[in-house]
């Protein structure tokens, strides 16, 4: 297995600015330094709560943010400054809210040709060859591309979304929450179609998510993060059902799942840390039914918990 | 077309189009006319009355003939005043788009150009452009073109930067599109209507400021003739032969005015808001118009909806969103309303409190009974006491329902004191119990926050605190959950579990999650295409679904801890309810269905475990 994407130490701090005449001041660091791999074929799930930082991975993943610092490597070939072109045909960026990703003044067919032409220099018959390839592969029908995005559903709106997407000829594809907008009978189509294309494009996924279920149906591996920082990587069957992360398993636990009786998972505080003056140690401390002094002192690194697992915690779950 | 039906539905919009068309078609004309020339001066006749044999207006203080000369000057005012507006505009439009696609620097630096420019006074500004450049209209067209660029430059700024952050733009970037390309195809094209409603609104201005600088003597030279220009010159016979002054005032009274209604009457039609019929104040109470009986009170439960139905008429389409919907929920109760977006879920609960936005939403039949009086058929005043007396509801989006500009715990105090006269100290600490019980920390300081100072989780707990502020009986509480984290979400159904269980609340939950709803409610209700399908305990529903529908929805819904597998899918998607098939709506999409389920109403069936369908995935009792 090949390693698809390789991130090494990212991390984001946006600057806030101290008024007219102070200069920077401080930072929020929404995405503190972290470095994991996704292999050529992989899912991997990301999840986390609002605020986690991931949205701001994501875009700095595909080329709409600069890092602050750490590098990008795809496919072995290191990504060092922000150019969309130059990651738009190696990784691409699927939207979460499938209407506002379409220009409203632009038809189908003018909103797909842009990245065959852009980014692939093609003329005009290879790119009605393509658009109709790929609008196959999608399910959707060709007269589709005469029309103007508010004219469709939001299934089909995500579904051009992800032919948009197929056009750049990509070998990643980031799908940030790709179906939180739709409807449950619309969701597992568009889930189902996402995988049979990955088979048939040989397309390695980051799915982000916040919807613990879809992500654990669809990845093969899941990152779990909280506040800006990786907090436990593991395989999709075990990460949720053997947490190592006490905030993992809050999360698992706060879950509504048929049959479980309703009850609010133990924690202690429910805020995040204020992310302009965080606290020294471990961010999730607060929230902890297991901290201790060390937890509120210095920042956990990850470590391996058995197997493929990965926790940043001193004190993980036993088995 | 749609555009020109809206413009002239504004009497004032096309009076003042009707009032510019006949000025435009006269000076287009004008050289065409059997006018006498213009600057040809006749000493002998200066200063004849408007009728005077050949002279129509009159002469002027050199006996050249009026009328002439009020349709030179009005061509050369005009077209002056619109060449200026569309330079301003391009040129501001240009600034505008740059700075609020760029942002940052380049943004700071440009608006801040911009605001010098906008401190100085206005017709100074201009002066100052036509002393430097020196006398003569086209420097007068150069002055007053550029003291309306700040104007374009904000506004058009201000809708870049809005669109800026969309989605769309950073897709066009992951195509590979420059930052050239993508103001010009992607930003360009969403802002033209705001440009062209700013120009058509200043031109009226643009024509009185040069008209101005005219007057002063700084615009058109003798002998050419604008309305400005002939103002200035009648100034000395003001009060000897006033027709030579008020002949151009009158004109230029006339195109500003028409410009200006006209103006607005654009502006207003092509408003999105105003389109979509946002600005057409709803009334207090939805409108009610049953055309069957009023069915009769069965007395079930607390809060009794009876073959309810509420429709949507917009335009020439009836949207039929809830169709003949019955549901009742007693004390203690929990009971769940499930269905995917466009099911008519929402529209019922509104529908209750007489919520629904009307127009276009008018109730059609049935009844809504709460102790067994209908809220229908109530006046106003008597159903305005029970909203949020009585029955309270809980929506979505804290942030939306909570009002931003006031501390949480003065609008606890108001919903409080809207129904009951309690005194000031008394309703202080009745805010601060709520919040405690809705297991806010620290809620004696916490009154004092500010909606945007707390987390969504928070701000939901004062919805729920609002909501019982007055100790209703029922609570309609529509995907309260929705917007929140998973592990707020948890609390928040706890919160509300102990409530009902505490103070003997009927709850009616609206939501799309079948977990959600397995661990709350007692009672569910699938709705789809507007129809309760399905309705029952929460234990029949959930392990016997009979409704086909309700059967392949669950079985979408991925469960965790099943690891990664293909997940069930319906092909298709739901009705339109302006649209609704003959016989069951859920037969285009099932795999069961015969001819028979395409054809006529098919009944709700059963007792406890009710069902509408003809084949059942499961017999029902």
């Amino acid at each position: 297995m090949s390693v698809a994407l390789k991130v090494e130490n990212l991390a984001k701090t946006f600057a806030i600015s101290g008024g007219l005449f102070r200069g920077q001041k401080a930072g929020v660091r929404a995405v503190r330094p972290m470095s994991f791999g996704v292999e050529t074929g992989e899912t991997l799930g990301i999840v986390g709560e609002s605020g986690c930082g991931k949205s701001t991975l994501a875009r700095m993943l595909v080329g709409l943010l600069e890092p602050t610092e750490g590098t990008i490597e795809i496919e072995g070939k290191a990504l060092d400054n922000a150019d969309p072109k130059a990651f738009g045909r190696l990784i691409q960026y699927m939207f979460q809210d499938p209407v506002s990703s379409l220009n409203p003044r632009k038809t189908i067919k003018q909103i797909m040709e842009a990245p065959l032409k852009r980014l692939h220099g093609m003329n005009r018959a290879e790119r009605d060859k393509r658009i109709a390839e790929i609008f196959d592969s999608v399910n959707l029908r060709s007269e589709f591309l005469e029309r103007y995005p508010h004219e469709f559903s939001g299934g089909q709106a995500q579904r051009i979304g992800v032919a948009r997407a197929l056009a750049a000829a990509p070998r990643i594809i980031i799908l940030d929450e790709p179906v939180s907008a739709l409807d449950v009978s619309v969701q597992a189509q568009v889930l189902n179609l996402l995988r049979r294309l990955k088979d048939e494009f040989n397309l390695t996924y980051l799915f982000i998510s916040h919807d613990l279920a879809v992500v654990e149906a669809v990845s093969d591996r899941i990152v779990v993060l909280y506040f800006g920082a990786v907090v436990e990587i593991g395989k999709a069957e075990e990460v949720f059902s053997n947490p190592k992360h006490p905030y993992t398993k809050l999360l698992a636990d706060s879950a509504p799942v048929v049959g479980r009786p309703l009850k609010a998972p133990e924690q202690k505080d429910s805020e995040l840390p204020d992310p302009l003056n965080p606290p020294p140690g471990c961010a999730f401390a607060t929230r902890c039914p297991r901290a201790t002094d060390i937890c509120r002192e210095s920042d956990p690194a990850l470590e391996r918990v058995g197997g493929d697992q990965f926790a940043a915690c001193f004190h993980p779950l036993e088995d | 077309m749609k555009f020109l039906k809206l413009l002239f539905r504004n009497r004032l919009a096309a009076l003042g189009a009707v009032v510019l068309g006949l000025i435009l078609l006269i000076v287009l004309i004008t050289p065409l006319l059997p006018l006498q020339d213009p600057d040809v001066t006749n000493t002998s006749n200066r200063f004849l009355t408007p009728f005077s044999e050949g002279h129509l207006l009159g002469t002027d203080h050199l006996g050249r003939d009026l009328l002439s000369r009020l349709l030179y000057g009005t061509r050369v005012s005009l077209a002056v005043g619109i060449f200026a507006a569309l330079i301003a505009g391009t040129i501001g439009s240009a600034i505008g788009i740059v700075a609020g696609y760029f942002g940052g620097r380049t943004d700071n630096v440009i608006m801040r150009g911009v605001d010098m420019l906008m401190a100085f006074p206005y017709i100074l500004l201009a002066l100052a452009i036509v002393a430097a450049l020196g006398p003569g209209l086209f420097n007068a067209l150069i002055a007053v073109a550029a003291v309306n660029i700040p104007f374009f430059a904000r506004n058009i700024r201000g809708v870049t930067v809005s669109l800026a952050g969309r989605e769309f733009i950073d897709a066009a970037r992951l195509s590979g599109m420059g930052h050239t390309r993508i103001i010009l195809t992607e930003l360009l094209p969403n802002v033209l209507s705001t440009i062209v409603i700013a120009m058509s609104t200043t031109v009226g201005w643009m024509i009185l400021e040069t008209a101005g600088l005219s007057f002063l003597g700084l615009g058109s030279q003798p002998p050419q003739a604008d309305l400005g220009s002939m103002l200035g010159e009648a100034r000395a016979q003001l009060i000897t032969d006033p027709h030579t002054s008020i002949i151009p005032g009158i004109m230029i009274f006339l195109i500003v005015m028409s410009i200006n209604l006209l103006g607005d009457g654009v502006r207003d039609a092509l408003d999105p808001r105003l389109r979509s019929g946002a600005l057409t104040r709803p009334r207090a109470q939805t409108m009610v118009e049953r055309e069957g009986p009023v069915p009769a009170d069965d007395g079930k439960g607390l809060l009794n909806l009876q073959a309810l139905s509420t429709q949507f008429h917009v335009g020439g389409r009836v949207y039929k969103a809830v169709n003949d919907v019955s549901l009742h929920v007693k004390p203690g109760e929990c009971l769940g309303v499930i269905g995917e977006s466009g099911s008519g879920k929402s529209v019922t609960a509104l529908s209750v409190m007489g919520l629904v936005p009307s127009p276009p939403g008018v109730v059609t039949s049935g009844a809504v009974r709460y102790e067994g009086d209908d809220l229908l058929d109530m006046p106003f005043e008597k159903l305005r006491q029970r909203r949020g007396d009585k029955v309270a509801y809980i929506f979505q989006d804290p942030l939306s329902t909570l009002h931003p500009l006031y501390r949480v715990g003065d609008q606890l105090k108001e919903a409080i004191s809207v129904h009951h006269k309690v005194p000031d100290k008394e309703l202080e600490q009745r805010a601060i119990d709520l919040l405690r019980s809705v297991r806010i920390p620290n809620a004696a300081d916490r009154i004092r926050n500010y909606p945007h100072e707390m987390s969504g989780g928070m701000r939901q707990r004062v919805g729920i605190a609002m909501a019982l502020a007055n100790d209703p009986d029922v609570i309609i509480a529509d995907e309260p959950t929705t917007a929140l984290d998973v592990t707020v979400q948890a609390q928040i159904l706890s919160l509300l579990d102990d409530l009902r269980r505490e103070h003997g609340l009927a709850i009616i939950f609206i939501t799309h999650d079948f977990g959600v709803v397995a661990q709350l409610c007692d009672r569910v209700a699938v709705m789809y295409g507007g129809k309760i399908v399905e309705e029952g305990t929460t234990t029949d529903i959930l392990d016997h679904p009979a409704h086909p529908y309700t059967k392949r929805l669950m079985a979408c819904v991925p469960e965790l801890g099943a690891g990664k597998r293909e997940l069930a899918a319906i092909p298709g998607l739901p009705p339109i309810v302006s649209d609704l098939p003959p016989g069951c709506a859920f037969a285009p999409r099932c795999d069961k269905a015969t001819e028979a389920c395409r054809q006529g109403e098919i009944a709700l069936e059963g007792g406890r475990h009710a069902v509408r369908c003809i084949h059942p995935e499961e017999e029902v009792a």
